[in-house]
């Protein structure tokens, strides 16, 4: 059984086909990448999963099971953390305060206990914290553990934001165009955690990404879609290689 | 009928209000909280100059004059004052403008007293006969002043140069910026606008009985009308007024007595439930 | 210059931080411990009166400065607190009970208000819950029975523990005993702020800090924004709510002349002048609120006297003044005076390091709510 399986996932918006009849499936550790032109729709199906959008026909099952009507906010417990492709962290914490909040959904203790501060508060909280240490070990985030978001260089943010998804402890992480916008070094380490995460982790990626670099260094499948539908499926050579993607990307050749 | 029409009226006012909030609103994104005071402030202007025991000008010049002081102080705060927190959340504006209503609340005090105020106007006392109806001036004048002011105010936004260059700028800041209009002197003159109708606004306010420095809770009133047309819509801002006003006499008269007050709110906290952009939400994107 | 160095995960959980921290904060304690022997009562009347609105500020803090939500109708829930409590009280409650029961019912009000409510955003949210405020004032005329009318009721002195012990070491009264009603108060205060820090370093905080910041991400996070709204609101109107069983109380006669929108909106200007988002700036921002008519009147019969002009030359003199430091403050220093105390605590850790730019404020510009 595949971890997270779409099937025939469709959303309109008015008449607009946003997102046309695709079905894929990620497998458990795998790295499977959506590639596509802007505007092709590949943002939408993230929004899709992770329930910010209402799908119009088709299903999302993740682990066995039918999450297609579930509440964006019922996601995260299940084990799917995402990232954002406009970043988006909560300015006026610091580092070590939005990490928390990804640990969010692994808190066992209610307000009343908060608000009295019982032991098992405490314990739950040096728990978060040991959990969180191990993060920031994994993505160098060390030296920021304090900082606030506000005054970091975005580069740094992008991995704030892959650190907070780690931090859930997920099964399956959607990351939104990890590398846009970073440098080739910054680049290059993401795709050395991307592995990591993948191999040491063992948790699975979706990801939505526009360099092929990245792509082909990190990716076990690609799916590459446009106008909302499925074009070619397959390893990253099949895909870059098959007429239709590159007929999405540069056009029809004139007779 | 005779309520219906003192209703009207008092809606007209409201509704002028409205239109002034929603102005700024629509230009700026910004929330006026201070439209009320500014609207007290203005009609004490008017008094200043044309009643008798101070300066007993004619009306229609005394009137003038306020306007044109109403625009220059709106102006003015917009240049020295807001534009130093544009770019800050919003919520910094409501209370800036709230504070403001405050402070001019308290000069308004200082200066004018806090005893009612009567207006003299050419209208005051007289009644209109038609019909069968007797009709008060003063509610007549209201309904057609405030006809008037919308068939100006139409033409200026469709017409004049510096209209439809404050209805650009209400559609997207940046590309009339790229465009050539000076978007920060247009929003002074949006705030300008604004002074000027709350100025009409008291004025009417103040010749359908008294004004004191309190009468700027109005405003809140105003809010509500503006909320129930939807905030993004001028029609819909004078709508809502008539709505209010309309609703306000009925309720005194059929309900039990207390509702009135509330009554507006309690339709308007129904409309934000239900329809939480207001009932003409739908013109929002047609005109400023 | 200190640095400090955190040895464990408690130090980045407790609340003193260091020595130093406990140190200042035992002072004041004890600086509030001996105020009632130090002053004279009216300036303990005074000093309840800023308790009073800093816990109301507390309270509403919890939702504005923690949550983000705007609140322009507070006062109602001060009213709904005080009413609760006298009628509570009325029925032979002991005040030990009626105060925190008054509180969870206001809590409960709120939250039961919240829930259509909430589903607003930014203005319409202020709007609605302004719409609120003057709604509760006129409910509170008409409900004659329960309120007093527009007469209202009067209140009679605290009695702890009711009938129950009709001893006068029990008897709490603004007159007669204002020390008492000012270690209530402070009592109240104090437990009300280690609650409020309390939530503020556990999930709960971070997820009211997360609602405030980015909704979508809060919701991504598996938090779910609608309960913790409504659960911010709740503990909001819940703290409030205490506030205006004790402000019953010190005004000793309440009708709807105490609880008007003009309350509400002080309450969210004590905010602002305090600094939003901080605990601290509540506290500061009462401090302000309670002071300034006491040092304007003060002010005016000292140099006023030789001009011919007294306190009653100018109504409202002090809320205008306070109006006028609020504009002054949104203008230059938008976190209130608690961001000055940072600033001067900056340069003095610092010396001779500070910059002037340290402060430097971000723009952040809205994201419209219109759809382009």
């Amino acid at each position: 059984m595949s971890l997270l399986e779409v099937e025939n996932l469709s959303i309109h918006f008015g008449g607009l086909k946003a997102v046309d009849n695709v079905s894929f499936s990620v497998e458990e550790g795998e790295v499977f990448t959506i590639v596509g032109p802007n505007g092709a729709g590949k943002s939408t199906i993230f929004n899709l999963i992770s329930r910010f959008y209402e799908a119009t026909t088709g299903s999302i099952k993740f682990d066995g099971r039918d999450i297609t009507k579930l509440g964006a906010e019922a996601i995260a417990p299940l084990g799917i953390a995402r990232t954002f492709q406009n970043i988006e962290l909560f300015d006026h914490s610091s580092v070590m305060q939005n990490l928390l909040v990804g640990r969010h959904c692994q808190r066992k203790t209610n307000f009343l206990a908060h608000a009295f501060f019982l032991p098992s508060v405490r314990r739950e909280e040096i728990e978060h914290r040991e959990k969180i240490e191990e993060v920031l070990e994994f993505l160098d985030l060390q030296a920021y553990r304090e900082k606030m978001i506000a005054g970091l260089p975005y580069g740094v943010r992008k991995v704030v934001e892959l650190a907070r998804a780690l931090a859930s402890g997920p099964k399956l992480l959607l990351l939104d165009e990890p590398a846009s916008g970073l440098s080739v070094e910054e680049t290059q380490d993401m795709a050395f955690w991307i592995e990591d995460i993948q191999k040491d982790m063992g948790v699975s990626v979706l990801m939505v990404e526009h360099d092929m670099g990245l792509v082909s260094q990190v990716s076990d499948r690609v799916l590459a879609i446009d106008h909302g539908a499925m074009l070619a499926m397959g390893t990253t050579r099949e895909v870059q290689s098959h007429p239709a993607v590159i007929e999405a990307y540069l056009g029809r050749e004139e007779d | 009928m005779q309520l219906l029409l003192s209703g009207l009226a008092n809606g007209c006012i409201y509704g002028l209000l409205a239109l002034g909030f929603v102005l700024i609103y629509k230009a700026s994104e910004q929330l006026n909280f201070a439209q009320g005071d500014m609207m007290m402030f203005g009609a004490f202007l008017t008094i200043t100059f044309v009643n008798n025991e101070w300066f007993g000008w004619p009306f229609l010049p005394g009137l003038l004059a306020a306007m044109v002081i109403m625009g220059t102080i709106t102006y003015m705060m917009d240049k020295y004052l807001f534009r130093h927190i544009f770019g800050q959340p919003q919520f910094a504006m409501v209370i800036l403008t709230i504070a403001l209503g405050f402070v001019i609340r308290f000069v308004a005090g200082v200066i004018w007293g806090h005893e009612p105020t009567a207006i003299n106007t050419p209208l005051a006392g007289k009644q209109v006969e038609f019909g069968g109806l007797v009709l008060g001036a003063d509610d007549l004048s209201v309904i057609i002043v405030t006809f008037f002011l919308t068939i100006v105010l139409y033409l200026f936004f469709s017409r004049t140069k510096l209209g439809l260059a404050m209805q650009a700028c209400s559609q997207n800041q940046l590309a009339a910026y790229y465009m050539g209009i000076p978007v920060k002197r247009v929003f002074s003159f949006v705030w300008a606008l604004a002074g000027v109708l709350a100025a009409i606004a008291g004025v009417l306010f103040a010749s359908k009985g008294t004004i004191d420095p309190a009468s700027g809770l109005l405003g809140i009133k105003a809010f509500a009308a503006a909320v129930i047309g939807g905030f993004g819509s001028l029609p819909g801002a004078l709508l809502g007024g008539l709505i209010v006003g309309i609703v306000e006499p009925f309720a005194a008269r059929y309900l039990a007595p207390g509702f009135s007050q509330i009554a507006p709110y309690g339709i308007m906290i129904i409309v934000l439930i239900f329809a939480p952009n207001g009932l003409f939400a739908q013109m929002q994107n047609k005109k400023v | 210059m200190r640095f400090q160095f955190k040895t464990s995960y408690n130090d980045d959980i407790n609340i003193f931080k260091n020595r130093y921290h406990v140190f200042w904060y035992a002072l004041l304690g004890a600086g509030l411990f001996a105020l009632p022997f130090v002053l004279g009562d009216y300036y303990v009347a005074q000093a309840i009166f800023i308790l009073i609105f800093a816990i109301a500020g507390v309270g509403l803090m919890m939702l504005v400065g923690h949550t983000g939500l705007v609140s322009l109708g507070h006062a109602a829930f001060l009213a709904v607190g005080a009413y609760t409590t006298i009628n509570l009280e009325k029925l032979g409650v002991p005040f030990l009970i009626a105060l925190p029961l008054a509180g969870i019912f206001t809590g409960l009000f709120g939250a039961f208000i919240a829930i259509p409510v909430l589903r607003l955003i930014g203005i319409y949210l202020a709007i609605a819950t302004m719409a609120l405020s003057i709604i509760i004032e006129d409910i509170i005329v008409m409900a004659g029975p329960i309120t007093g009318g527009v007469q209202g009721l009067s209140v009679d002195s605290i009695k702890l523990l009711g009938d129950w012990v009709s001893s006068d070491i029990f008897t709490v009264d603004l007159y007669a005993s204002p020390y008492k009603f000012y270690f209530l108060c402070l009592f109240v205060a104090v437990l009300v702020t280690l609650l409020t820090i309390n939530l503020l370093r556990s999930s709960t905080g971070r997820a009211f800090h997360a609602i405030r910041d980015s909704e979508v991400s809060a919701r991504a996070m598996g938090i779910n924004v609608a309960r913790y709204k409504t659960l911010s609101f709740g503990i909001s109107c819940f703290i409030t709510g205490l506030a205006g069983g004790l402000l019953a109380h010190y005004l000793g006669h309440i009708n709807h002349e105490a609880f008007l929108i003009l309350t509400s909106i002080e309450l969210l200007m004590i905010l602002v002048i305090g600094g939003m988002g901080s605990v601290h700036g509540a506290f500061f921002g009462a401090f302000v609120f309670g002071m300034l008519p006491l040092t304007v009147t003060v002010l005016i019969e000292t140099f006023g006297a030789p001009l011919g002009i007294n306190s009653a030359t100018f109504p409202g003199l002090s809320t205008g003044i306070f109006a006028a430091i609020l504009v002054g403050f949104i203008l230059f220093e938008p976190y209130g005076v608690n961001g000055m105390w940072l600033k001067i605590r900056t340069y003095f850790a610092l010396f001779p390091l500070y910059r002037k730019d340290m402060f430097k404020r971000q723009k952040t510009y809205l994201k419209t709510e219109r759809m382009r």
